[in-house]
């Protein structure tokens, strides 16, 4: 969006975006200065006044070689950060799910998890008809769920089957993830945490799991432990033919 | 040619107030079936994570093709000047605004927030089809209803030319609009083809002339009106052509898409293992919706029945929601295939075709958008003059035989 020539709805609508994130920028922001934190590397806190920047173009970077058939750690962490209920129904959400492969020449069996892949050139975006689907500055795609009137075109377009859509009431939000029946939501990026300079749920369990499977970090930096590791090692995207250029890649596929 | 005499239904026989009566009764359930679905959320329905589009999106998108292809009528005489059809020109732009106005509102209403309808109108992001289609939507009525007043007030029929021009042009990026909402999904093995947006107009075509010849019929006959077989001839010849056309296109695609090894899934699923689907493409689409049909309108000693043709309309109608069905559920209910060359299984249902059963309350919505386009025209024809006082063949067609 051209900053210049903002309409007054544009100027409410990223009101409406910056309070979805303020409350925790201003905790982060507490937190960068409380003494005896220490800050991963790759993430700093973004002052609450501040808007997310193009400097960075958060990603992940995922191993399937380390990660497990059956261990889905990542999952339960994802469902418990964005209060989300556990269910496996055909209505319920689920931002990321666990994939198990076979290759159907081999027989090689993988397993990895899938969410939304924070494309640089979201399809979700591109259809959604009032804007509600967006990309931040730093490459997180989310859905503004004040606008966002619920036509699902957005899961239609996704090549990725990484959205869900809120099909009934719901209870025990967390404040820092607004939901709301009969919108259409998908993995964050945990930006809530990223924003307080932590890392994505997911991530952060499967490294106390001892995995280590997903790496998060900036792949705008070249000194990231994931550009570094992009740079050396065959990685993949999924459905590279459209050429989106996710954010999410994958190695051991 | 004769002087045309148009003129409003009576609209005070007890028939007319008990099709009044059904049709409100049913666009009353379906308005009653939407707050419910509000109020519950999208679980009363079959819809799920993996079938996001359900039987509302059928009917939606059936009433709004059909509503510019009920259109063409009008454009054969103002456009394409053939004066024969300019006298059925007002029933045709009246079907489009009924047809429109009921599939919109079906679409409206499945929004997972209705309330927010007024967001769309004020919040618009230029890459999106669905926000080009709002514009559409609104030309389209716009257009259309200028292009009636042009027909109605004698002030301005001089005006009636260009004004039948512009709702053409709209009609045609209308349909073009609706057939790439689909074409724009790449990622969904089935949509990817370049052929969906003119498939689309040829089936509007079809749709629309069935919805009219039907509609022109049963309006004659119930208000005793004399209406020849000079016009019904030709429109049922037309219909045949347009059905005919559609057969062809609907080859076309699935052939070109058989062409695509990576396609062969998905059109194997269609055509010959999809459960439902595949039913509904050889039964509905293929023989009931347009080979019988075919058979209906040319057959020597058949074609001459008004009721063969009048049933051959509905069947038209039918195999038409049945291609929507196919297309849009069938579409969706085969699995996206993230890793090709891989099987692949989730708890998200990723790798398996998706189950989907439509429940009554979206049923019922859809066809209460059926209900709500028939409303606009019952009541169009009662209160202004839609309808020729005859079109009897020596009205219509005066030097015919
Ligand atoms: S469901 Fe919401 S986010 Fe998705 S395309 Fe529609 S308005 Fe945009």
């Amino acid at each position: 969006m051209n900053e210049q020539n903002k309409t007054a709805e544009q100027v409410i609508e990223d009101y409406s975006r910056r309070k979805f994130l303020g409350t925790s920028a201003a905790v982060g922001a507490t937190l960068a200065i409380a003494p005896g934190i220490t800050l991963l590397d790759m993430a700093q806190a973004r002052p609450a006044d501040q808007a997310a920047s193009s400097k960075n173009r958060w990603g992940l970077l995922i191993d399937s070689n380390k990660c497990a058939t059956g261990c889905d750690d990542c999952v339960s962490a994802c469902f418990k950060e964005n209060a989300i209920k556990e269910g496996k129904k055909e209505t319920d959400s689920q931002w990321i799910r666990k994939i198990e492969l076979k290759d159907m020449q081999s027989g090689r069996t993988s397993s990895l998890p899938m969410m939304c892949q924070h494309c640089a050139e979201p399809p979700c975006v591109d259809v959604c008809p009032t804007g509600a689907s967006f990309k931040r500055a730093d490459g997180i795609v989310l859905v503004d769920r004040h606008i966002c009137i619920g036509c699902r075109y957005c899961m239609m377009a996704c090549p990725y089957k990484a959205r869900s859509f809120v099909h009934e009431e719901l209870t025990d939000q967390n404040p820092d993830v607004p939901r709301g029946k009969g919108c259409v939501e998908s993995c964050t990026l945990c930006v809530h945490r990223v924003d307080k300079g932590e890392q994505p749920a997911c991530v952060e369990a499967c490294s106390s799991s001892g995995k280590n499977a997903m790496i998060f970090g900036d792949l705008n930096d070249p000194n990231s432990e994931i550009s570094k590791r992009i740079a050396e090692t065959a990685t993949t995207q999924v459905r590279a033919d459209l050429q989106l250029n996710p954010g999410v890649r994958y190695q051991g596929i | 040619m004769k002087i045309i005499n148009y003129r409003e239904i009576e609209g005070r026989s007890s028939g007319f107030l008990i099709l009044l009566a059904i049709l409100g009764l049913l666009a009353l359930l379906g308005l009653g079936s939407a707050h419910y679905m509000e109020e519950h959320g999208h679980v009363v329905t079959g819809m799920t994570n993996q079938i996001v589009w359900g039987i509302p999106h059928v009917f939606a998108v059936f009433l709004i093709v059909a509503a510019s292809g009920a259109l063409n009528v009008a454009s054969i005489g103002s456009v394409f000047g053939k004066s024969f059809y300019k006298p059925l020109a007002p029933l045709s732009a009246l079907l489009a605004i009924g047809l429109l106005g009921g599939g919109l509102t079906v679409l409206m209403l499945d929004l997972g927030r209705p309330d927010r309808v007024i967001v769309a109108a004020t919040h618009y992001n230029f890459k999106s089809v669905f926000a080009w289609n709002v514009f559409l939507y609104s030309g389209f009525f716009g257009a259309v209803a200028i292009y009636i007043w042009t027909m109605m007030d004698k002030t301005v029929s001089s005006y009636t030319k260009p004004a039948g021009y512009l709702a053409f042009v709209v009609r045609l990026l209308l349909t073009t609009g609706t057939g790439s909402i689909f074409g724009f999904l790449v990622a969904r093995q089935f949509y990817d083809s370049a052929l969906l947006a003119p498939m689309f107009i040829i089936m509007s075509f079809s749709y629309g002339l069935a919805i009219y010849l039907g509609v022109l019929m049963a309006s004659y006959k119930w208000t005793n009106r004399p209406l020849g077989d000079a016009v019904i001839n030709r429109l049922k010849n037309l219909l045949g052509v347009f059905i005919a056309a559609v057969l062809l296109l609907v080859t076309i695609f699935h052939m070109t898409n058989l062409y695509f090894t990576k396609h062969h899934g998905v059109e194997a699923f269609i055509l010959l293992n999809g459960g439902i689907y595949t039913s509904l493409f050889w039964l509905g689409q293929i023989i009931l919706g347009s080979l019988v049909p075919l058979v209906l309108l040319y057959a020597p000693g058949i074609s001459k029945s008004r009721s063969a043709i009048a049933f051959a309309c509905g069947l038209v109608i039918l195999g038409g929601l049945s291609q929507m069905y196919v297309t849009i559920i069938g579409g969706q209910a085969y699995p996206l295939v993230l890793f090709p060359g891989y099987q692949e299984s989730s708890s998200f249902f990723d790798g398996v075709v998706h189950n989907y059963s439509p429940s009554l309350p979206e049923t019922l919505l859809g066809l209460g958008g059926m209900a709500i386009a028939g409303i606009i025209v019952t009541l169009g024809l009662k209160v202004l003059r839609f309808l020729p006082l005859s079109l009897a063949d020596s009205v219509a067609d005066p030097h015919a035989k």
